[in-house]
C-alpha cells in the first residue's frame, strides 16, 4: 500500500468504512426509488417515446420529413451524431487514461461516465444509422460477404471509418464497463435477499468469487483494456473529424479538424459527466464519494480541453485568412458573419468565453455555477458542430447553390428523443447498477478517505516506532 | 453424310484409363451413404435430423416468401416496325394555338414520350422550346375529356352530332350567323374543311383571334406595303445590330425557337471569327432577351413609342432621310435618350444586317418600325413580308365584332376551335357575357376549360399527337403532322374524342375522314408546288417521313378564296393533283442563282402594285400619345406558361422562370428600390418571404405578390400570363400561386382595335399577407467569384488575345508551380474505348431553358411541387444558374478601401440594371469525382467512358456524395415522389395515364436514393449500339 501526500485533499469525505462504502452505494440499487426518480423517469420516457414516434414517421415516410435539402444535404443528424459521439468520449478518457495516468479521483465518477459513454454512443448510433435514405439497406455498410459479385463497401470512404470506428468504441467501451461491474455485481448478489434479485445478479457478476485470483484478473483485464481503449479516445473522433476533413468544402477540408475535435469531445464529455455527476450525488446522496475537489478536478480539465477549442477557433480563423484561398476565406467570413452568425456566436460564447469563468477558485468550487456552466458548454458544443455543417453547407462554391437550412419539427423531435433516451438509460442504469464502483473505491480508502488521512497524519506526530533488530 | 468425328471429355476418357471405365456409369464418383441411412445405422445423429429439417423448413418458408410479380405482357403478334426497347421518332408538326414547331416525336412501344426537333426544318421554323418539349405530357392529362358534352354532362357522339346537326340547320335557315372563333389556323386543309363547312351552312363565318396579339403587325405591314401578313424576321442575317423594343423575341415574342437559333449563330465567337451581333434592348421588364442583350436601356411601357419615334428620328438623321415631329423624349432614363444617336449611328452603318423589332401590339408604333428597318434597307435582307408568316394571323377587330353580334343576338351557334376566349379575352370586352347570350356554343376543347364549361356542348378534339394534319407556318413550307399513338379515348371503353376537322367534315355532309380528305387535299394543292416526286404516293409517304416539304418559292401562291374540294358520286374528294414540270425543277435545282432570279422577279412583279404612302407623322403622333403613370405595367408571356393554354402541366410549373427562377408562381415584378420605397418585403440576403400586395389595373383588382426583380423599370410592373385558371379538373394549375394565381389576361385592354398589354392605369396596395416563394436560386450575384466559375472577356479584349481572363490554372508544388493536369491524388483511370465529354458554348446559351424540360421527359425527372422546392429539393438533373452583376466589385472595394465583411454584403446585392448571364450546370463527371471517394458503398462510381455513374439499387442514402459534391448536381429523392400521396396530383408518375410519358430506358427513382445528371447515359447507349449494328456488324456480316 502507498500512501498520499498529506497536501492532496481527500476524496471519500468522512469517516467511512468499507462496509459503510458499500450500504451507501448499494442502497439506490435495494431501496426504492424516491419520487423524483419516477418524475424524471417519466419525463424522460415520454420525451423518448415521442422520439421513436418521430423516428418512426421519418422511416415511414422518408427523410424529407426533416429540414435537410439538396445544399443542406446533412444538418441535425449529423450534427447531432458529433455531438453524441464527443460526449461519449469522457467515459473512456476517464476510465482508460486517467487509468494509465494512474488517477485516483478518477474512482468517484468512472462507472457513471462510462455508461454515460455507452448511452451517448448508442443516441450517436441511431443518428448514424437513420440518417440514410434506406435504413434498410445499412448492412451495406458493413463488409460483409455477399452474392452481388466481389462488392465489398468503399474503403476510401471516410464514412465507412465511422463504422469501425464508432463499432470498435462502441465494443470496447462496453466490455470495460462490464468488467468493472463484475465485482459490484457479485456485492449485490451477497446481500440481495430477495431470490429471484439474487440470481439475476448472480447471472450478471459471472459467478464472481472474490478471491485474489479473481482480483488479481480482474486488475489484469482492466488494465488490458484501458491500453485498447486509450489509443480509441483518440482514434474515435478524429475519424469522425476525418468525415469533414477528407472532404473538398472549403470550411471542412482543415488539418486542424482531428485534434480539435478530440479535445472539443473531451470538453463535452467531462461537462456532461459534470451534469449527470451533480444530479446523481445529490439524489441518491453520495456528497462523501462526488466532493467538490473531484468537481474541481474536473473543471480543470474543461478548461484546458475549452482554451485548446478556443486556439483551434482562432487557428482555423487565421489559416483561412493567411492561406489566401478565396473560397476557405468566405467560409470562415460567412461563418462568423453570414445568415447564422448567432450560432457562431452562441458557439464561441459557450465554448471559449464561459469555461474561462474556471479560473476562478469560486466558481470551479461552486456546484451550482458548475452545473449551470456544464449545461452551457453542451450548448456550445452542439453549435460547433451545427456551425461545421450547416453555414458550410449552406454556401459552398457557386453562390446559385447558396441556400438556407429549417429544422422541423422531427428534427427537433429525434434529437430531444435520443436526450429522452439517454436519460432513460441513464435513470435505469443508476437504479440497478451501481452508480459508483465501489469495489474499486475502497481501494482508495485507505489513502484518500478523509479520516484515514487524518489518522495519518495524526501519527505523523508521533515519533516514528523503532524496531528493534 | 454421317461423322466419324468423336468429342472426348478429357484425357482420362481419352485414354480410356481403368479409373475412367470403373467410373463410366457412375453418375456419383463417392457412394453416397444412401443405404446406411436408410438401414438406421448410419451416423445421422438426432442432432443431423433436425438440422436437416431446420434447413428444409426455413428454406420451404423462405420459397414462399416471393416478391409481388408485375406481369408484363408481351407482344403475340409483334408489329412490324415496332421492337420492344428501340424507340421509333415520327416527323410531325406541334402546333396548339399558340406555338408551332415542327418536331420528331420518339415513341417507345406506341407511347408517344419525348419531343425532339425536325433538324430538317429546324432552319427556318424549327427548333423547340421549353412548352413544345412539355406538350407531350398534356397527351397524358388527367383533365382531358373522354366523351363529349352536352349540357353539362357527359353524352355521346350520335346524340350530339344530332342535337348539333339541328342547331346549325336551324341557325342557317334562320340566317343567324355561325360563328367560329379560332385561333390562328395553320393548316391549309383546315381552312379547306371550313370551306366545306361553309358550303354546307353559309352564314358560317371565321373569326381569327390569337390569346397573345401580333395584329398590329399585320396592320402596319398593310398600311406600309399594302400587305396584311406577318413578315419574317432573319435574325441570322442580322449579324451586326439588332434593336429590340420590348420584344422579347429569344423568349416569347413570335417565333422565339427560329429567332434564337438564329440569333445564337451570331454569338459564336472563334479565333478566324472575332465578330459578334450587338444587340440593344429598351424594355420595362427584364425579359430573357434583355438578359442577353449587350445593352440594355430601362424604359416605361409608355415610353416604348417614344422610344421607337426617338430612334426613328435619328436613324432618319444618320441615313439622310426625314424624320418625324412628335415629342420622343424617354423622361424616366436620359441614358437611353442618349444611347439612341449612338445606336441609330451603328444600325447606319449596318444598313441590310440590323434588325429592329417592337414587341407593342400598336399599328402605328409597328408602322414606324417598319419605317425604320426600310430606312435600313432590311426588307428582303433580314426582314421579309414576301417571305411571310403564316403563324399568328389573329385580328383583334374581328373578336370585338364578333362580340357586338354575340350581343346584338345576330349570332346563333359559337363554335370555339384552339381558343378559350372566356379565360384569355381582355376583361373590358365583356367576352364571357356576351358568349353566354349566343343560344347554342359549341367547344372543341379537349378539356373542360373555361370556355367549355359555358358551351352548351363540348366536342372534345384529340391531341395533336393523335392527330392527322398539315401545316403552312411559313410561306413555301409545308409539313405534316401524323398521329403517334392510337387515341387514348376511343371507343368500346370510352365515347372518345374525335378529331375537330372530322368533326366539322362530318357536320358538314363530307362522306370521307379526314385523313383521306387531308391527303386529297394535299394531292390537289400542295403536291403540284413541287417537282421532286413524280408520283403522289412516294410524294405523300416521303414528306410524312421528313414532316415537311420546302416548295419552290414561286410556286409556293395560296389561293386567295379557298373552295370546297370537287368529290365524286360517292362524296369522296377527287384526287386530281399533277406534280410540277420535272425538268424544270431538275434545272432550277441545278441552279441555285437561277432560283434566285426567279424569286427575285416573283417579288418584282408582286411588288410592282404601288407601295401606299405612308402618313409617318401621323403615326408618331399617335405613337407617342400613350399616358404615363404612377405605376405602369407589362403584361408578359412566361417562357414556361406562355399564354397558359398548357397550364396544367407540370413540367412547366417546376421549370423555373429563367430569371427570376421562381417556380410555380405568379407575381407582380418590381424593381427592389420600388419594393423597398413602398415597404414590400425585400426579400435580402435568400430570404424567401415576399409580401402580398393589392394590384388594380384597367379596373380589375387581385392580390398578387411582389418579388423584387432587378432590372425592372423603376415605376413599372410585371405580371405573367397563363395562372388564374378556373378550371376544376386542372390539378396542376391549381399548385401555383396563390389558390392557382391571378388570370392577367383580364388586364389586357384594347387600344386603337389592338389588345394592349400595357397599361397605366395601375395601382397598387399593401396588405399584411406574407408570401413564401419557391425559387431553385434564391442567391443572385456571383460574389467576386468571376475568375474561378464565370470567366467572362470582351470582344475587344479577345480579339487582342483569344485566352485574355482565361489563364491556365497552376498549382503550387514542392517543384514549384505546375498545370492543375499535371498534379493529381489519385492514380489515372483506365481509359479504353469510348469515352465521353460535353461542350456548352457559354457564349451562345441564352437561358431558355428548353434543356430543362428536355432532361426532365428524358430522364424521368420527378416534379415535386412548390413546397419541396422552396425546401431547395427540386429535382431538375440540369439546371441553368442565373447571376446578376453587382455594383460591388473586388477591384472596387480595394480602390476604395472597403473591408471584406462590408465587400461581400454590398456584393449580395444586384445592380439597379444588371448583367445578366447564364451558365448551365449538370453533373460534370469530374475525372476523380469527389463524390465517388466519399461514398461508403460504392453506390457512384466512375466508368470506363469516363461518366461518373449512379448504381441505384446500391445507394443507402447518406448523402455525403450530394455534400462533397462542388457544383451540387446532386438530387435526393427525400420522398417516395413516385408513391406518396402528397405528390400524386402533380407528379404524373402517379397516375395511370401520366405515367406513360415515363421513358421505360430510364430506372424511375424510388425513396432515399441519390440521383443526377447521368449524361443521357441510354443515348449514349443507343448510340453505341447503333453504331456497332452499323458498322461492325454489317461490314463484317454482308
Amino acid at each position: 500500500m502507498h500512501s498520499e501526500s498529506q497536501i492532496r485533499e481527500p476524496l471519500i469525505l468522512g469517516h467511512k468504512t468499507y462496509a459503510q462504502i458499500t450500504d451507501d452505494i448499494i442502497r439506490p440499487v435495494e431501496g426504492k426509488a424516491n419520487k423524483y426518480w419516477y418524475m424524471l423517469f417519466t419525463v424522460a420516457c415520454l420525451t423518448f417515446l415521442w422520439g421513436l414516434g418521430c423516428l418512426s414517421y421519418t422511416v415511414g415516410v422518408g427523410i424529407g420529413v426533416w429540414g435537410s435539402n439538396n445544399g443542406v444535404d446533412w444538418a441535425w443528424d449529423i450534427t447531432n451524431f458529433v455531438w453524441w459521439i464527443g460526449i461519449g468520449h469522457a467515459g473512456t478518457l476517464i476510465s482508460a487514461v486517467l487509468l494509465l495516468f494512474r488517477q485516483k479521483w478518477r474512482l468517484g465518477i468512472n462507472r457513471s461516465a462510462e455508461a454515460m459513454t455507452i448511452f451517448a454512443v448508442m443516441c450517436a448510433a441511431i443518428f448514424v444509422l437513420f440518417h440514410t435514405g434506406r435504413v434498410w439497406l445499412d448492412y451495406m455498410l458493413f463488409p460483409l460477404p455477399n452474392q452481388f459479385g466481389s462488392l465489398w463497401p468503399n474503403f476510401n470512404s471516410p464514412l465507412l471509418w465511422d463504422v469501425f470506428a464508432v463499432s470498435t468504441y462502441f465494443t470496447i467501451s462496453c466490455v470495460f464497463w462490464y468488467i468493472g461491474l463484475i465485482p459490484d455485481f457479485g456485492t449485490i448478489r451477497d446481500r440481495a435477499i430477495n431470490p429471484m434479485v439474487k440470481k439475476a445478479y448472480n447471472l450478471l457478476a459471472f459467478g464472481w468469487g472474490g478471491s485474489a485470483r479473481h482480483w488479481s484478473r480482474f486488475e489484469e483485464v482492466s488494465l488490458v483494456l484501458a491500453g485498447l481503449s486509450t489509443p480509441l479516445v483518440f482514434s474515435v473522433h478524429s475519424i469522425v473529424s476525418f468525415d469533414f476533413a477528407t472532404s473538398i468544402l472549403p470550411g471542412w477540408h482543415t488539418t486542424i479538424f482531428p485534434p480539435y475535435f478530440v479535445s472539443g469531445a473531451v470538453f463535452s464529455g467531462f461537462a456532461m459527466v459534470l451534469t449527470l455527476m451533480l444530479i446523481v450525488r445529490k439524489v441518491y446522496n453520495l456528497q462523501a464519494y462526488i466532493t467538490v475537489k473531484h468537481v474541481e478536478y474536473m473543471n480543470i480539465v474543461i478548461i484546458v480541453t475549452g482554451s485548446i477549442v478556443g486556439v483551434a477557433y482562432l487557428t482555423e480563423l487565421f489559416i483561412s485568412w493567411y492561406g489566401g484561398v478565396e473560397f476557405e476565406q468566405y467560409a470562415f467570413l460567412n461563418r462568423a458573419t453570414g445568415p447564422y452568425w448567432w450560432a457562431y456566436a452562441a458557439m464561441m460564447t459557450c465554448n471559449v468565453v464561459s469555461p474561462q469563468l474556471f479560473w476562478f477558485k469560486k466558481i470551479r468550487t461552486s456546484l451550482v455555477a458548475t452545473f449551470i456552466l456544464s449545461i452551457v458548454v453542451n450548448i456550445g458544443m452542439w453549435f460547433e458542430r451545427f456551425v461545421i455543417i450547416v453555414p458550410t453547407l449552406c454556401r459552398t462554391f457557386l453562390p446559385s447553390t447558396w441556400n438556407m437550412y429549417h429544422p422541423t419539427f422531427v428534427d427537433i423531435g429525434i434529437f430531444t428523443g435520443t436526450i429522452g433516451m439517454f436519460f432513460t438509460f441513464f435513470l435505469l442504469f443508476s437504479r440497478f447498477f451501481p452508480v459508483i464502483a465501489q469495489a474499486e473505491l475502497k481501494t482508495i480508502l485507505k489513502i484518500s478517505g478523509e479520516s484515514q488521512k487524518k489518522e495519518v497524519a495524526e501519527h505523523a506526530h508521533e515519533p516514528a516506532p523503532t524496531h528493534a533488530h | 453424310m454421317g461423322t466419324n468425328k468423336k468429342y472426348w471429355k478429357g484425357l482420362s476418357e481419352l485414354n480410356q484409363s481403368p479409373e475412367f471405365l470403373k467410373h463410366q456409369q457412375n453418375e456419383f464418383v463417392e457412394d453416397l451413404p444412401m443405404t446406411e441411412a436408410l438401414n438406421g445405422e448410419g451416423t445421422t445423429s438426432r442432432r443431423d435430423f433436425l438440422k436437416v429439417v431446420g434447413f428444409t423448413t426455413a428454406a420451404a418458408a423462405l420459397a414462399s416468401c416471393e416478391t409481388p410479380v408485375i406481369k408484363s405482357i408481351p407482344y403475340v403478334v409483334k408489329p412490324e416496325d415496332v421492337t420492344p426497347g428501340v424507340a421509333n421518332f415520327y416527323a410531325s408538326t406541334f402546333y396548339d394555338g399558340h406555338d408551332f414547331a415542327p418536331v420528331l416525336v420518339k415513341t417507345q412501344e406506341g407511347r408517344p414520350i419525348k419531343i425532339e426537333a425536325n433538324e430538317l426544318l429546324k432552319k427556318h421554323i424549327g427548333g423547340t422550346t421549353a412548352r413544345t418539349q412539355s406538350s407531350v405530357l398534356g397527351l397524358y392529362d388527367s383533365a382531358r375529356l373522354t366523351a363529349p358534352y352536352a349540357k353539362g354532362s357527359a353524352s355521346d357522339w350520335k346524340s350530339v352530332d344530332a342535337a348539333i346537326g339541328k342547331s346549325l340547320a336551324d341557325a342557317a335557315a334562320g340566317g343567324k350567323e355561325i360563328a367560329i372563333l379560332s385561333s390562328t389556323i395553320v393548316s391549309p386543309s383546315t381552312h379547306s374543311v371550313l370551306a366545306e363547312f361553309t358550303a354546307k351552312y353559309p352564314t358560317t363565318k371565321v373569326y381569327h383571334y390569337d390569346s397573345v396579339s401580333y395584329s398590329a403587325l399585320r396592320e402596319a405591314n398593310d398600311k406600309v406595303f399594302s400587305k396584311k401578313v406577318t413578315s419574317t424576321y432573319d435574325f441570322e442575317k442580322a449579324n451586326k445590330v439588332v434593336v429590340s423594343v420590348a420584344a422579347d423575341f429569344l423568349g416569347t415574342w413570335l417565333a422565339p425557337a427560329v429567332f434564337s437559333t438564329a440569333y445564337a449563330k451570331n454569338k459564336k465567337v472563334s479565333p478566324e471569327k472575332p465578330e459578334m451581333v450587338k444587340h440593344y434592348q429598351f424594355e420595362s421588364n427584364l425579359s430573357l432577351t434583355g438578359a442577353n442583350a449587350d445593352e440594355r436601356y430601362m424604359i416605361k411601357p409608355s415610353e416604348i413609342g417614344k422610344t421607337i419615334v426617338a430612334l426613328y428620328n435619328e436613324v432618319a438623321k444618320a441615313t439622310g432621310n426625314t424624320g418625324v415631329s412628335a415629342n420622343a423624349s424617354i423622361a424616366s432614363n436620359p441614358d437611353a435618350q442618349k444611347a439612341i444617336a449612338k445606336i441609330a449611328k451603328e444600325l447606319a452603318a449596318a444598313k441590310g444586317q440590323s434588325l429592329v423589332v417592337c414587341g407593342l401590339n400598336d399599328t402605328d408604333t409597328q408602322v414606324l418600325v417598319n419605317g425604320i428597318n426600310k430606312m435600313l434597307d432590311n426588307y428582303d435582307k433580314t426582314i421579309s413580308y414576301e417571305y411571310h408568316l403564316n403563324l399568328k394571323k389573329g385580328d383583334d377587330k374581328e373578336l370585338a365584332n364578333l362580340i357586338a353580334n354575340m350581343n346584338s343576338g345576330k349570332t346563333g351557334v359559337v363554335i370555339t376551335y384552339n381558343s378559350n376566349p372566356v379565360y384569355t379575352a381582355p376583361a373590358k370586352t365583356g367576352f364571357a357575357a356576351a358568349y353566354k347570350k349566343v343560344p347554342v356554343k359549341i367547344s372543341f376543347a379537349q378539356t373542360l376549360d373555361e370556355t367549355a364549361q359555358l358551351a352548351d356542348y363540348v366536342c372534345p378534339d384529340h391531341n395533336w399527337l393523335e392527330s392527322w394534319g398539315d401545316a403552312n407556318p411559313v410561306r413555301g413550307h409545308y409539313s405534316l403532322q401524323q398521329p403517334t399513338i392510337n387515341p387514348i379515348f376511343s371507343q368500346p371503353r370510352y365515347q372518345g374524342t374525335r378529331q375537330a376537322q372530322d368533326t366539322l367534315l362530318k357536320w358538314a355532309g363530307v362522306k370521307t375522314d379526314y385523313l383521306t380528305y387531308l391527303q386529297a387535299y394535299w394531292q390537289n394543292h400542295v403536291y403540284p408546288m413541287q417537282a421532286k416526286y413524280g408520283d403522289f404516293y412516294s410524294f405523300w409517304s416521303n414528306t410524312l417521313h421528313d414532316g415537311l416539304l420546302h416548295v419552290h418559292f414561286a410556286k409556293a401562291v395560296e389561293p386567295a378564296v379557298i373552295e370546297p374540294m370537287a368529290k365524286d358520286s360517292s362524296g369522296k374528294p377527287l384526287m386530281t393533283g399533277v406534280a410540277a414540270v420535272i425538268a424544270d425543277s431538275l434545272a432550277l435545282k441545278k441552279d441555285e442563282k437561277k432560283e434566285k432570279a426567279e424569286e427575285k422577279k416573283v417579288i418584282a412583279a408582286e411588288e410592282e402594285k404601288k407601295l401606299p404612302d405612308v402618313d409617318y407623322n401621323a403615326a408618331a403622333a399617335k405613337a407617342t400619345a400613350a399616358k404615363s403613370g404612377t405605376w405602369e405595367i407589362t403584361v408578359y408571356e412566361k417562357v414556361s406558361l406562355g399564354n397558359g393554354n398548357q397550364s396544367n402541366n407540370p413540367w412547366l410549373h417546376e421549370l423555373p422562370d429563367p430569371i427570376s427562377k421562381v417556380t410555380w408562381d405568379n407575381y407582380i415584378t418590381m424593381h427592389p428600390e420600388d419594393v423597398h420605397e413602398q415597404k414590400f418585403g425585400e426579400m435580402l440576403r435568400q430570404d424567401v418571404d415576399g409580401s402580398i400586395a393589392t394590384l388594380t389595373v384597367n379596373g380589375v383588382s387581385v392580390e398578387l405578390p411582389v418579388y423584387p426583380q432587378p432590372g425592372q423599370a423603376k415605376g413599372t410592373i410585371g405580371v405573367a400570363l397563363g395562372y388564374g385558371r378556373k378550371v376544376e379538373s386542372y390539378k396542376v394549375a391549381k399548385e401555383a400561386g396563390i389558390d392557382g394565381g391571378a388570370n392577367a389576361f383580364e388586364f389586357l385592354s384594347v387600344t386603337n382595335d389592338t389588345i394592349q398589354n400595357i397599361s397605366s392605369e395601375v395601382s397598387i396596395a399593401a396588405t399584411d399577407k406574407i408570401h413564401q416563394f419557391a425559387a431553385t436560386q434564391i442567391h443572385h450575384t456571383i460574389m467576386g467569384r468571376e475568375e474561378q466559375i464565370l470567366r467572362e472577356t470582351s470582344l475587344a479584349q479577345y480579339k487582342e488575345d483569344a485566352a485574355s481572363n482565361n489563364p491556365k490554372a497552376f498549382i503550387h508544388t514542392n517543384q514549384g508551380e505546375r498545370p492543375v493536369e499535371e498534379v493529381d491524388l489519385w492514380a489515372a483511370h483506365p481509359r479504353p474505348g469510348v469515352k465521353w465529354g460535353m461542350v456548352i458554348d457559354m457564349n451562345t446559351c441564352i437561358g431558355c431553358a428548353a434543356c430543362v424540360v428536355a432532361c426532365t421527359a428524358e430522364n424521368n425527372v420527378p416534379t415535386v411541387g412548390k413546397d419541396q422546392v422552396r425546401r431547395t429539393r427540386d429535382m431538375a438533373w440540369l439546371r441553368i444558374d442565373r447571376y446578376y452583376t453587382s455594383d460591388m466589385t473586388r477591384k472596387r472595394a480595394e480602390e476604395e478601401h472597403i473591408g471584406g465583411r462590408r465587400m461581400y454584403l454590398d456584393m449580395e446585392n444586384p445592380s439597379f440594371n444588371p448583367k445578366v448571364t447564364f451558365q448551365p450546370i449538370m453533373c460534370q463527371h469530374c475525372n476523380h469525382a469527389p463524390c465517388e471517394t466519399v461514398c461508403p458503398v460504392l453506390a457512384t462510381n466512375h466508368s470506363t467512358e469516363g461518366l461518373n455513374q449512379m448504381t441505384y439499387n446500391r445507394c443507402i442514402g447518406t448523402r455525403y456524395c450530394a455534400n462533397n459534391c462542388p457544383f451540387k448536381v446532386r438530387r435526393f429523392n427525400w420522398f417516395n415522389y413516385q408513391g406518396n400521396p402528397d405528390y400524386a396530383d402533380i407528379n404524373p408518375s402517379q397516375q395511370d395515364l401520366g405515367r406513360m410519358v415515363l421513358n421505360p430506358d430510364v430506372v424511375v427513382r424510388g425513396r432515399g436514393v441519390m440521383e443526377k445528371c447521368s449524361m443521357c447515359q441510354q443515348r449514349l447507349q443507343a448510340g453505341k449500339l447503333e453504331a456497332k449494328s452499323r458498322s461492325a456488324y454489317k461490314r463484317r456480316c454482308y
